[in-house]
């Protein structure tokens, strides 16, 4: 095993931190530069295309009357369920074959793999979480959608979505890197979890023997528990807090070790 | 210092690993400069990627007791779509500079007038090399890495930027590898000699023009 000493290590970790902090926020200015440039509505886009997503799913379901198992009106069940579609499944895809087009990044050396994994993943968080407070706010203002009832539980469950986001973006991403399958997989993959996420659906409308099977799935607990924060003593929530910090933390064991694979054996052009 | 410790380095294919360094074993002091002379394919690039930490050895050791710049006037980690200075704003922030200060300095140094406020994608490949030179100049380094013959724009640009780096900056380590021993003698108080992964070190430069230039007549 190779033995890499830098000038930074003898400064310790605080010196590594601020660097690291100081590292993730070019990436994360120069992803939005280049990702909304400074024409139009410029990096507003951050937060309205996942608005308009959400916007898009709630006027769909709202026309087709989608049932979904409760008596909640329409509006409030699609900005809570897909906000949190949005998290689990996006922050992914925007990890999936990251490094190739930032691999001549890498010549500075204190921009690591993670960084550029990171500095995706806080922007790609920072965007769902900035359309959802919009849409709710928005929608409250014109009456459609009551606030939530335990705003620290939603955050909570925001924050549990993310983490689970940023877990299996950062095991998906980097391992995209060593098999292209993994993208044509991922693709279908999110697709087909969409139904099943609990974000057009109440756990508790479920047959008990469904119930069981789409536990199985962390975001499914995510939700629930979000849908809980949110409405509280209107629906009764399935979800168990240590179920889905187990998977998350699992995800990010897998993810935090995939990464440092790509890191060593990356080889630049 | 500088100091690589039987660095081993080796490269994936699809009929196995290939070695690409052996046991290379280097040390480069401050203010020092080693030139490294090889043929094409001796491993002179990963040797430099090493040492800038970009890609990690496969075993051995690699210490860095002073800054190194990443290769020089290497223009790759340009984002296309963003203006030349937003690239320098990039560029700065990663290394903790204040961009601001260091406009003044490109606009002169890179030519490029109102360009720099443009798309990298719409520069000529001379343009690119022009602002990759300027952007390797903003932060400042104790060695610099040189990558072949920094031949930049024009024989008066070229001259500027020979001028910037080893005038200005005369007091500071660098590595140059190159397969043109004239730039070698020129600019290196010492060399050695890299020959299909193996680093060969020479007590002056004679003694390694002598083993590169045995080396390039069997070859030819």
């Amino acid at each position: 095993m190779a033995t890499h000493v830098d000038d930074v290590s003898t400064h310790g970790l605080v010196e590594a931190w601020r660097i690291q902090r100081r590292v993730i926020w070019a990436l994360l200015l120069r992803e939005i530069l280049t990702r909304y440039g400074r024409h139009n509505i410029g990096f507003l886009w951050l937060f309205v295309e996942p608005m308009l997503f959400t916007l898009g799913i709630t006027a769909l379901w709202s026309a087709t009357k989608a049932v979904h198992g409760s008596h909640l009106p329409i509006v409030a069940f699609a900005v809570t369920g897909y906000s949190s579609v949005l998290l689990w499944r996006n922050m992914p895809s925007r990890c999936v074959m990251a490094m190739p087009p930032n691999l001549g990044l890498l010549y500075h050396r204190n921009v690591r793999p993670i960084d550029i994994y990171l500095s995706r993943l806080i922007l790609e968080a920072a965007g769902a979480g900035i359309a959802f407070v919009v849409l709710v706010i928005f929608f409250h203002f014109i009456g459609w959608l009551a606030l939530p009832e335990n705003v620290l539980e939603v955050i909570g469950a925001w924050l549990m979505l993310a983490w689970m986001g940023t877990g299996l973006a950062l095991f998906i991403g980097a391992l995209s890197e060593f098999s292209e399958a993994v993208e044509k997989l991922w693709h279908p993959a999110a697709y087909l979890l969409f139904p099943l996420s609990g974000a057009a659906f109440l756990v508790d409308a479920l047959p008990v023997e469904a119930q069981h099977y789409v536990l199985l799935l962390p975001m499914v607990h995510g939700v629930e528990m979000l849908r809980q924060g949110y409405f509280g003593s209107q629906i009764v929530a399935h979800y168990s807090l240590s179920y889905m910090a187990v998977w998350n933390a699992a995800l990010t064991l897998l993810g935090l070790a995939q990464v440092r694979k790509v890191s060593m054996t990356l080889e630049l052009e | 210092m500088i100091r690589l410790t039987n660095v081993n380095k080796d490269y994936h294919t699809r009929s196995g690993p290939v070695r690409v360094l052996r046991d290379v074993n280097l040390t480069v002091r401050p203010g020092e400069r080693v030139g490294i002379l090889g043929r094409n394919g001796a491993g002179k690039s990963t040797l430099i990627r090493l040492v800038s930490g970009a890609e990690l050895a496969t075993s051995g050791i690699v210490e860095r007791r002073m800054s190194v710049s990443w290769p020089l006037a290497f223009g790759g980690a340009f984002q296309g779509s963003l203006t030349g200075l937003d690239n320098l704003r990039v560029i700065c922030r990663i290394y903790g500079v204040d961009p601001d200060e260091r406009v003044a300095f490109v606009e002169d140094f890179s030519e490029l007038g109102l360009y720099l406020r443009e798309p990298v994608k719409t520069y000529s490949s001379g343009m690119r090399a022009r602002l990759a030179f300027a952007l390797s100049m903003v932060i400042d380094f104790d060695c610099f890495l040189i990558d072949e013959i920094v031949a930049v724009g024009d024989a008066r640009f070229h001259a500027k930027c020979n001028h910037e780096l080893f005038v200005n900056r005369a007091d500071r380590a660098m590595i140059i590898v190159s397969h043109n021993a004239g730039y070698i003698r020129e600019h290196c108080s010492r060399a050695a000699v890299l020959e299909a992964g193996h680093l060969q070190h020479s007590d002056n430069l004679d003694e390694a023009f002598d083993l590169y230039n045995r080396q390039t007549a069997v070859a030819a």
